[in-house]
């Protein structure tokens, strides 16, 4: 199963490397990880986005909070309440016979361009994953020449 | 006063109360050096190569129960303490390794001596830093030893660059610390201990199976207590050895791979095992679907990781192996009329019977010296009181089958990397740390040449260390499965031509003595005992020796071989040499 994990980190040299050897060196995977500083410059957020069974997430939680330089682990996945939201670029094709039809994308999915050149849009758009992979599949028929993501960011609600 | 970073390096150390390390200079170290020896309150001990400098630390820790630390020098001497702290951090010794680095401004250039070892080591140390300014290096390393000694223990590296050691600031050593990060749990859940306590007074065949957790934790005396109020039959794994005596009528001896018939049986046969401070190792469980079927399974450890990882667990206590045994010690004399030992009884004859029926035996063959022999001897000659360490291979399975140890802290052996060559340097720790103390090193004629070159620290400092060799000619323990498992193909493990090891140690100083006839075994290894330097005993053993019983890789526990399959060929000695030799 997939889950999605936030971890709370002193910001301090290698501790991104701590976190990610954690994962190689035991053979968990991660689908996406992402990284910045809190509001607290001391402290860093991790939204790590991994796929195992209950076993191996059991150990993954295990694991990080056994880093030292780990503060806190919070598996959303075993909560039922929490928003997710990825940011994601895209570069499709603005020919002639595109242009339109791209434009009535970025305004179904409430996105926003912002660059444009004679042959390309560049298109900004943030949501859960489903409203973005659903995004993507619209455009691709388009041409999509580039795409890159932020991967999820992920907060409990109230 | 302002004090330079090499200067604080040696007050923290004071102290943390270290008065020993184990090192080996080198030119970014040189200001530490400079240090050292303008004072006398720490020794510094130089081994010979850096693997044995952090071996002999680990003896130190293991042999004292205080963190053992380690002086290193930049680039190789750094990366030649790999080997030593993997080993540590397998089996949750406490150490502090400091390594030089080149200068802070030349980091990341390729420098003469320069890696990255912060990098290296980070999946093998319980966490590592690089101090990258003088002000933060006291608190830094307050900081390692409380990291390295609390909850479960491990190897911490403190990675320090030249102009550090150089640099001045004001001495102020932290009191204490406080890392958000890190905050063990010490004390079992107590609704947890009771819920366990209640699945050991219903259970008709419950089985104590403990690890190096009871040592590290110092909980041997409470487990003893638990076992002999409730009847509760104990194996240790090999980690835990020393845990409970090796004498005790309701000791059953190790399990797994090389365990005894009744340890495996019982675990086997369980309805309820009681973990303690151990990690469900697959040199324990054998083939894991089949591992104990019938048992629950409550387990107590520090390591959050350790519990759930391998088997599937009921009861799970996060917390310190000896408090939480004293809760559980303390509900057990509140029970009455358990009948503990009427409700056991049953089991016990049970287990009784196995003992009977599949002691821990060998052969001897006439003319041959038996290695188990030699090992039985050495526990007679020191009445089961030594220090003991081993190499890995054959040595160690036969000293942990045949060395019946009585208390913690008397057997050191790599369990969890299994590290040829950490014997004899564990040795020459645990010598300084216990100077009264016999020590034996029981090794292998393979994994003694590993780190042979600290016959010269021993002799050195007069160290009565005795080395063991029990000389079959062999990488036994891998030759063992050649024959076995590769129809006796031995490739590459016969050792014919490997040193005259007599003469080797009278070229070091040491005092050499070969042992070719079984009657000779009991008085060497008394004459050993008597003299006051270090003495390698080289005992030729019969070459062809198997550690039996024996669990196949990748079957069940229970599913032993007793000895040889007769009727397979197996190869002589003088052939195996033709072959392979
Ligand atoms: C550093 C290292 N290299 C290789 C091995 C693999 N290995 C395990 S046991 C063994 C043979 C040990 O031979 P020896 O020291 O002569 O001991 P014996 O088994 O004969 O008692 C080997 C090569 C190891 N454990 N450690």
């Amino acid at each position: 199963m997939r889950h999605t994990i936030s971890v709370l980190v002193e910001n301090k040299f290698g501790v991104l490397a701590r976190v990610s050897g954690l994962f190689s060196g035991r053979g968990f995977n991660i689908e996406s990880l992402n990284v910045a500083p809190t509001l607290d410059p001391a402290l860093s957020q991790m939204t790590i986005v991994t796929r195992g069974d209950d076993r191996i997430l059991e150990q993954i939680t295990k694991q990080l909070n056994k880093l030292i330089n780990v503060i806190k682990v919070i598996d959303y996945s075993t909560e039922t309440d929490y928003i997710n939201r990825e940011l994601v670029l895209i570069k499709v094709s603005a020919k002639a016979e595109h242009r339109a039809e791209a434009l009535r994308i970025v305004d179904i999915f409430r996105a926003k361009v912002v660059d444009a050149s004679h042959s390309h849009y560049t298109i900004e758009v943030t949501g859960s994953e489903g409203k973005v992979n659903g995004m993507i599949s619209m455009l691709k028929p388009l041409g999509i020449k580039g795409i890159v993501r932020t991967g999820l960011v992920a907060m409990s609600r109230g | 006063m302002k004090l330079s970073g090499a200067e604080i390096f040696v007050e923290c150390l004071k102290k943390e109360g270290v008065d020993t390390i184990f090192g080996y200079p080198g030119g970014v170290v040189l200001n530490i050096y400079d240090v050292l020896h303008q004072q006398r309150e720490i020794r510094h001990i130089l081994t010979k190569h850096e693997q044995g400098a952090v071996h002999a630390a680990d003896g130190y820790a293991r042999a004292s129960g205080k963190p053992g630390v380690v002086l290193v020098t930049s680039g190789p001497g750094a990366t030649n303490t790999v080997t030593g702290i993997a080993t540590a951090y397998m089996d949750s010794i406490p150490l502090v390794v400091f390594t030089g680095q080149v200068p802070m401004s030349m980091i990341g250039n390729d420098a003469f001596q320069e890696a990255d070892i912060v990098g290296i080591t980070r999946p093998c140390t319980k966490h590592n830093y690089l101090v990258s300014d003088v002000s933060k290096l006291a608190a830094t390393i307050k900081e390692a030893f409380h990291i390295a000694t609390t909850g479960r223990k491990g190897p911490v590296l403190i990675d320090l660059p030249k102009d550090v050691s150089v640099n001045k600031t004001d001495f102020v050593y932290p009191s204490k610390v406080d890392l958000k990060g890190f905050k063990p749990t010490l004390h079992g859940n107590l609704q947890q201990i009771k819920r366990a306590l209640s699945l050991m007074r219903k259970a008709e065949r419950p089985v104590l199976f403990t690890g190096g957790g009871v040592i590290l934790s110092g909980a041997a005396e409470e487990l003893k207590k638990i076992a002999k109020k409730t009847w509760i039959p104990v194996t240790n794994s090999l980690m835990g050895l020393g845990g409970f005596p090796g004498d005790h009528p309701l000791f059953l001896g190790m399990p797994g791979m090389h365990g005894t018939y009744a340890a495996n049986l019982s675990l086997q046969q369980a309805d309820l095992i009681v973990a303690v401070g151990a990690r469900f190792d697959d040199r324990v469980t054998g083939k894991i679907d089949a591992f104990a079927p019938k048992a629950t399974v409550v387990h107590i450890d520090i390591d959050p990781t350790s519990i759930k990882k391998n088997v599937r667990v009921d009861i799970p206590i996060v917390g310190d192996c000896r408090n939480t045994l004293r809760e559980l010690n303390k509900l057990i004399a509140a029970e009455r009329g358990v009948g503990w030992k009427t409700k056991h009884k049953a089991w016990l004859e049970q287990i009784a019977q196995w003992k009977k029926e599949r002691p821990l035996t060998y052969r001897e063959h006439k003319g041959k010296i038996a290695p188990q022999y030699v090992v039985e001897e050495i526990y007679k000659a020191t009445k089961g009181k030594a220090i003991i360490t081993t190499e890995v291979g054959q040595n160690q399975m036969w000293t942990a089958q045949f060395y019946k140890f009585q208390v913690p802290r008397q057997f050191l052996t790599s369990g969890g990397l299994g590290t040829m060559g950490y014997g004899f340097p564990a040795a020459i720790g645990a010598q300084f740390a216990c100077p009264d103390r016999v020590v034996f090193d029981i090794a292998g004629d393979g994994s003694i040449q590993m780190n042979i070159q600290e016959l010269a620290t021993a002799v050195q400092h007069r160290l009565p260390v005795n080395i063991a060799v029990l000389d079959n000619r062999f990488l036994g323990m891998v030759r063992q499965w050649q024959q076995l498992f590769y129809d006796c193909r031995y490739s590459s493990t016969c050792l014919t031509s490997g040193p005259d090891f007599v003469k080797l140690a009278e070229a070091y100083g040491a005092v050499g003595i070969r042992v070719a006839r079984k009657e000779d075994v009991p008085d060497a290894i008394r004459e050993a005992i008597s003299i006051k330097n270090t003495v390698l005993l080289d005992f030729v053993v019969d070459r062809e020796a198997n550690v039996m019983p024996m669990v196949p890789a990748g079957a069940a526990i229970d599913e032993m071989i007793f000895e040889e399959k007769r009727g397979k060929k197996k190869l002589s000695s003088a052939q195996a040499n033709k072959i392979t030799g």
